[in-house]
């Protein structure tokens, strides 16, 4: 991955049940021209279509873009994982996809994205793990403190279902838990 | 944090030496698949045993052919179904097979075909569409085990439901129950279905073209490579068509990063169907 000289060189966020309400909260709090991209996975049905990342597209003030696979990130663009894909990052900082086997009951799977993104930013990646109804992600997200990088839960007390975040800060031992609305505001401060 | 950049390293090393050892053993060439699903595969198979590091998973893979054969198996994925991507076997059915119904006789390549389940979908299509006894069908995957599923045509009676769901969806004209017989818990399907296609083994990194196609179609497995592997095996599909032949891709795959796209021109762009240019 190309290093820039800012601190971190991308954030990673993974959601599942109550995850679009969410992403609709936190995504159009970030500022125009957010320095280094994001890339998501929501967990939806294997069959939607395109009118999740278009819904949020027209909230943001970043491009909001399903992944295409081989495509390389760039500053400012949120990626989101196609239904029925794996989302994975390359070290040369460009996308893959993959249909292998569903990882805890989910394709896209939150760990798929978290363990390869972290191989590939180390300590320059951000991981943030918000409401959802199973433990997918929680993994991932040691995997990120490990390597070095930096953990954000949403608070599960205030999160639409508790269960992934509260997962996720048991296993991942996060850097900051934070409620849905401060976490657009810190990611523009932190970046 | 330095000592972990450290390891991570070392790691794709190793990973570098495996592929380079199978290639020199085995002659299977995964130097050029993407990297990160392949690492993927190589740490869950590490985790599975009790080797502790890809060096150690490298020599038993060197040593234990029956190892290798195992380990072969993670890094192919055979996930299929029938009539996956419905509105892609309907473009088929009202866009392509008309063309090719202007042919005497027509010839296609169903590469990477898994357990079979896609080239029986494709199999069904031209049959209801009358061009069946016109057709020859070529099959082939690299994967032994999925080919011998893939001949064998059997199965899971659990499946049959969504892919009878795909198969109203995709625009088919028949019940789709006229095209298996279920036995116990497995639905086999209909050996006049199976008439006209060829399975072999092929392996699309090291093995040469398939002459004079009509039709190529390489769905969900151009994905597991990185760019460079993926504009060779799209020459490799442009070799092996006639001029106007159809290539026909995964949902997620495109020519859009492919050094080739000029080659082609877009049928369906979203369907992901295109065409050798003349
Ligand atoms: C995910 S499956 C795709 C099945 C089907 N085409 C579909 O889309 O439903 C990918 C297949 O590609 C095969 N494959 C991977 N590398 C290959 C290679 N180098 N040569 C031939 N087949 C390969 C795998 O064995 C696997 O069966």
């Amino acid at each position: 991955m190309k290093l820039n000289s800012l601190k971190y060189g991308a954030v990673v966020i993974g959601t599942s049940a109550g995850g679009l309400d969410a992403l609709s909260e936190v995504l159009p709090n970030l500022r125009k021209e957010f320095p280094i991209p994001i890339i998501v996975v929501l967990h939806i049905s294997p069959s939607s279509d395109s009118y999740l990342t278009e819904y949020l597209n027209n909230m943001c003030e970043l491009l909001v873009k399903e992944a295409t696979e081989k495509e390389v990130l760039e500053p400012g663009v949120v990626y989101f994982a196609p239904p029925d894909y794996h989302l994975l990052i390359e070290e040369d900082g460009s996308l893959s996809l993959s249909n292998c086997e569903k990882i805890n009951y989910s394709r896209p799977s939150i760990d798929v994205l978290f363990e390869t993104a972290s191989w590939s930013f180390g300590e320059k990646l951000i991981g943030i793990v918000m409401t959802g109804a199973n433990w997918d992600g929680s993994a991932g997200l040691k995997t990120i403190k490990e390597n070095g990088g930096f953990a954000i839960c949403e608070n599960p007390q205030t999160a639409a279902v508790p269960r992934m975040p509260e997962s996720a800060i048991d296993l991942a031992k996060p850097d900051l838990v934070l409620e849905l609305n401060e976490i657009g505001p810190y990611l523009n401060r932190l970046i | 944090m330095q000592k972990e950049q450290k390891i991570n390293s070392t790691e794709n090393i190793e990973i570098q030496l495996l592929f380079e050892g199978i290639f020199l053993k085995y002659g299977y060439d995964f130097r050029d698949y993407g990297k990160a699903h392949a690492k993927r595969r190589i740490l869950h198979r590490l985790g599975l045993s009790d080797l502790k590091t890809i060096s150690d998973l490298q020599s038993k893979v060197l040593h234990d052919e029956s190892f290798f054969q195992l380990f072969l198996q993670d890094l192919s994925i055979n996930t299929t179904e029938m009539f996956r991507d419905p509105d892609f076997f309907k473009e088929i059915r009202e866009g392509v097979i008309p063309i090719l119904k202007t042919y005497p006789f027509f010839k296609a390549w169903h590469a990477g075909c898994s357990t079979g389940e896609e080239v029986y979908s494709l199999a069904i299509l031209l049959y209801e569409e009358e061009l069946l006894s016109r057709a020859q069908l070529y099959a082939t995957d690299f994967n032994h085990i999925a080919l011998a599923k893939a001949k064998d045509a059997i199965y899971p009676i659990g499946n049959l439901k969504e892919y009878t769901r795909n198969y109203i969806k995709a625009g088919g004209k028949s019940s789709f129950a006229n095209y298996y017989n279920a036995r116990y818990d497995s639905a086999i399907i209909d050996k006049s279905l199976k008439k006209n296609i060829v399975f072999s083994d092929h392996n699309l990194v090291t093995d040469s073209v398939f002459g004079e196609m009509h039709m190529v179609m390489c769905r969900n497995t151009l994905i597991y490579f990185s760019k460079e592997l993926q504009d060779r095996v799209i020459k490799l599909f442009y070799d092996s068509l006639i001029p106007g032949g159809f290539l026909c891709l995964g949902s997620k795959e495109s020519l859009t990063f492919s050094v080739h796209r000029e080659l082609f021109e877009p049928f369906n762009q979203k369907l992901k169907i295109f065409r050798k240019k003349y």
